[in-house]
């Protein structure tokens, strides 16, 4: 609790450069992150994070100092180049993206570890925490390395707001933006640009392999909340920012604890809860749905089974077991009877002992189905040509969601036809019109 | 004689990488092979503390079911989640990756691993990690039998299956049809993948891996387009890569796994650029001597 006060509290400087550092890069990079996620291009961020550290070695190798202006600028030159080179690659080869984007990931690092390597060994003792680059170092940031934060951050969201609308037409439709008259090529640079700068300071902070989450992870969490670009934009830097906070925090509770990895770990965890909780695209969401309907067709199929089989010896009202209906059609016994007993509460079927009989409102449900049923039979083969043998399936699927008002349209459009495609009687309530 | 070790292990891990790596791109998996050479980050971790050793099977076996575990769970996001494959790989292995970091500082005292021999290898200890039999016998590098061993699985893997993955990669629907289960072989090979990747993890890193994964197989595919001769060429450049690679480090006195990394990527610039078929620069010289004539 202590803790809690002194962290949140933030007198200690410390405190307030992590923190400050942590969520103005979880911030910016969420925001640049939503509109790469968008355009599907979610994994350049990390071939980009790999790119910089050759460009990092270079700096210092032509500069001779850890000054970070010339130390971003060589990240940012080689970040952007590798963008540019994964673009050349798969316009110019029958090389895939993905494969691009791997090659020039490991090509570029490859390279950085060898330049790198060679720094260390050259005994330049001005070279020691050039690999921080690698791993981040957010628990170590200073005043100095928040202020180039800073001024990078909130470029990063001028940026992005000015460009607001531009990023969200070449996200959605580039073709359509294209014929419009948007300058597509600029747009894509400049979004490139703030890609490579997100990347670039991000990296300080969590490192090389992580950065990737720090673009994607807000983004793929706040689109399964929203269809709105400009809330998922919002929820991706609350989402960010929140870990941000957390990462210092943890960081600050348990000293030997990585800032970084807990910031991606606090971020990952918000977004796998999203996966599985968020209203309608969450996975809990759809499982729930499925197997409502899963059981809708269920108990649908029972009933009309039921009716089938009184059509077929002309009493609806008779009893029948679980051999008799699965003589008909082959259901899972444990299925079948959960069914049955669903419809036998819900009014649909009458249980006597070990035999189900249909009730008059479950008989006028059959009837429907077995009506849309046939119904859409004819359809098929009068409108769409389709043959006779050919359309059982479709309109078994069919029949489970056909609305009232197509039902209507349906017996207007086919005149009230006496029987389907196979001879079977059409069930109508009303009486057929002449 | 560190010379032929180093460039001994190094072939092994290039040339199984690279005959898996050709499947991987062709099926468009480059970066699924990249996410698991992150992820089994953590199960290394708590293989080490199960098992208390490093050379010890229940390692590659732990390691080998987080990597498949990994796919899986690509999968899941994907299929049941309708998340973008991109992002879905992003995520999973950020994530993962960052609960082995995490792992590893919190048992730092009882796991000999660190972050950087984590992501960029060191496979100029090869030589000196020496498997030396109780009764003193010096058996050579440790590193040889088990990247040598997980080559033999691997060949092995490819030998037995290879209609089945040539099929399952080329045309699924066909496989599909004459019974070849498309989910199957996906998982067999990731299962493959993993097992490489864990195995080849601490010798060369992986960065390399993911470099000998794509960058030869990538370059043999700008060569041919015969996938017999595409697995041969990977062979071949993979051997050329760590000798290569090798050689240039000494050279410049830097990491052997970044010097292999560039070596790769220098190849595929010259495939790139001069392959006599897709090259950028030969098309230019054909398309040029073909004008005046048309």
């Amino acid at each position: 609790m202590e803790d809690l006060i002194t962290f949140f509290s933030f007198q200690n400087p410390n405190i307030r450069f992590v923190t400050g550092g942590s969520v103005l890069l979880a911030i910016s990079s969420a925001l640049v992150g939503c509109f790469t996620f968008l355009k599907k291009k979610a994994l350049v961020g990390d071939a980009v994070a790999h790119a910089v550290l050759p460009g990092i070695c270079l700096a210092f190798l032509l500069s001779g100092t850890k000054n970070p202006i010339y130390l971003i600028t060589g990240a940012f030159i080689t970040g952007w180049l590798s963008l540019i080179l994964i673009d050349v690659i798969t316009r110019k080869s029958k090389i895939k993206e993905d494969t691009a984007i791997g090659l020039i990931l490991s090509v570029f690092f490859g390279v950085g570890i060898l330049l790198l390597t060679m720094i260390q060994h050259s005994g330049n003792a001005a070279q020691t925490g050039l690999d921080s680059f690698l791993f981040g170092k957010a628990a170590a940031l200073v005043g100095d390395d928040l202020v180039i934060f800073s001024v990078i951050s909130i470029c990063l969201l001028l940026g992005v707001i000015l460009l607001y609308k531009e990023f969200a037409l070449i996200s959605f439709d580039e073709d359509f933006a294209k014929s419009i008259g948007f300058p597509v090529k600029r747009l894509e640079l400049a979004l490139t640009t703030l890609t490579v700068l997100a990347v670039v300071t991000g990296i300080q902070a969590v490192g090389v392999v992580l950065m990737a989450a720090m673009l994607i992870t807000p983004a793929a969490a706040a689109r399964f909340w929203t269809n709105k670009l400009s809330i998922m934009l919002l929820l991706a830097a609350i989402f960010g920012a929140f870990s941000g906070v957390s990462g210092a925090y943890i960081s600050y509770v348990a000293p030997s604890m990585p800032t970084g990895p807990w910031i991606v770990m606090v971020i990952s965890m918000i977004a796998l809860t999203s996966f599985f909780i968020a209203p309608e695209k969450g996975i809990l969401y759809k499982l729930i749905r499925q197997s409502k309907i899963k059981k809708r067709i269920l108990t649908e199929n029972i009933l009309k089974l039921f009716y089938q089989l009184g059509e077929m010896d002309s009493n609806f009202e008779e009893q029948r077991n679980i051999e008799q209906i699965q003589a008909k059609r082959p259901i899972r016994t444990p299925a079948l009877l959960s069914g049955l007993n669903r419809l036998s509460q819900q009014g649909f079927l009458k249980h006597h002992k070990g035999s189900w009989q249909l009730t008059d409102q479950g008989q006028k449900k059959g009837q429907r189905i077995v009506k849309l049923h046939r119904l859409w039979e004819v359809y098929l083969t009068k409108y769409l040509r389709i043959a006779p043998d050919h359309v059982h399936e479709d309109a078994d699927n069919i029949e489970h969601i056909l609305t009232p008002e197509l039902e209507a349209r349906l017996e207007a459009l086919l005149q009230y036809p006496t029987s389907d495609p196979h001879e079977s009687v059409i069930p109508y309530n009303k009486p057929i019109k002449n | 004689m560190d010379a032929l070790y180093i460039i001994s292990a190094g072939s092994l891990v290039a040339v199984t990488c690279g005959l898996l790596g050709c499947f991987l791109i062709l099926r468009k998996m480059a970066m699924v092979g990249d996410a698991i050479s992150h992820a089994v980050l953590p199960g290394i971790v708590l293989a080490f503390l199960i098992s208390g050793s490093r050379d010890s099977v229940i390692m590659l076996l732990g390691a080998g079911i987080i990597g498949i575990l990994t796919t899986v769970l690509i999968e899941f996001f994907h299929k049941k989640g309708n998340l973008q494959t991109d992002a879905s790989i992003g995520v999973t292995f950020t994530w993962l990756f960052a609960l082995g970091v995490i792992l590893i500082s919190v048992f730092a005292n009882e796991v000999d691993l660190d972050q950087d021999c984590v992501l960029h290898g060191e496979i100029a200890y090869v030589p000196l990690d020496l498997w030396i039999t109780e009764s003193g016998l010096i058996l050579g590098p440790r590193v040889l039998y088990v990247s040598g061993f997980v080559f033999l699985v691997i060949l092995g893997f490819i030998i037995l299956g290879y209609k089945e993955l040539y099929l399952t990669t080329f045309d699924p629907a066909f496989a599909t049809a004459i019974g070849i289960s498309t989910v199957l072989w996906h998982y067999l090979l990731m299962a493959a993948v993993s097992l490489t990747t864990v195995a080849s993890f601490e010798s060369v890193g992986a960065i390399l891996v993911v470099a000998f994964l794509i960058a030869p197989p990538a370059t043999a595919y700008l060569l041919t387009s015969s996938f017999p001769r595409m697995l041969l060429l990977t062979v071949i450049l993979g051997i050329v890569v760590s000798a290569a690679g090798y050689y240039l480090a000494v050279l410049l006195d830097g990491s052997i796994a970044g010097a292999m990394s560039s070596v790769a990527g220098i190849l595929f610039l010259i495939a790139f650029l001069f392959s006599p078929t897709e090259g950028v620069i030969t098309t230019r010289i054909r398309q040029k001597t073909i004008k005046p004539n048309a």
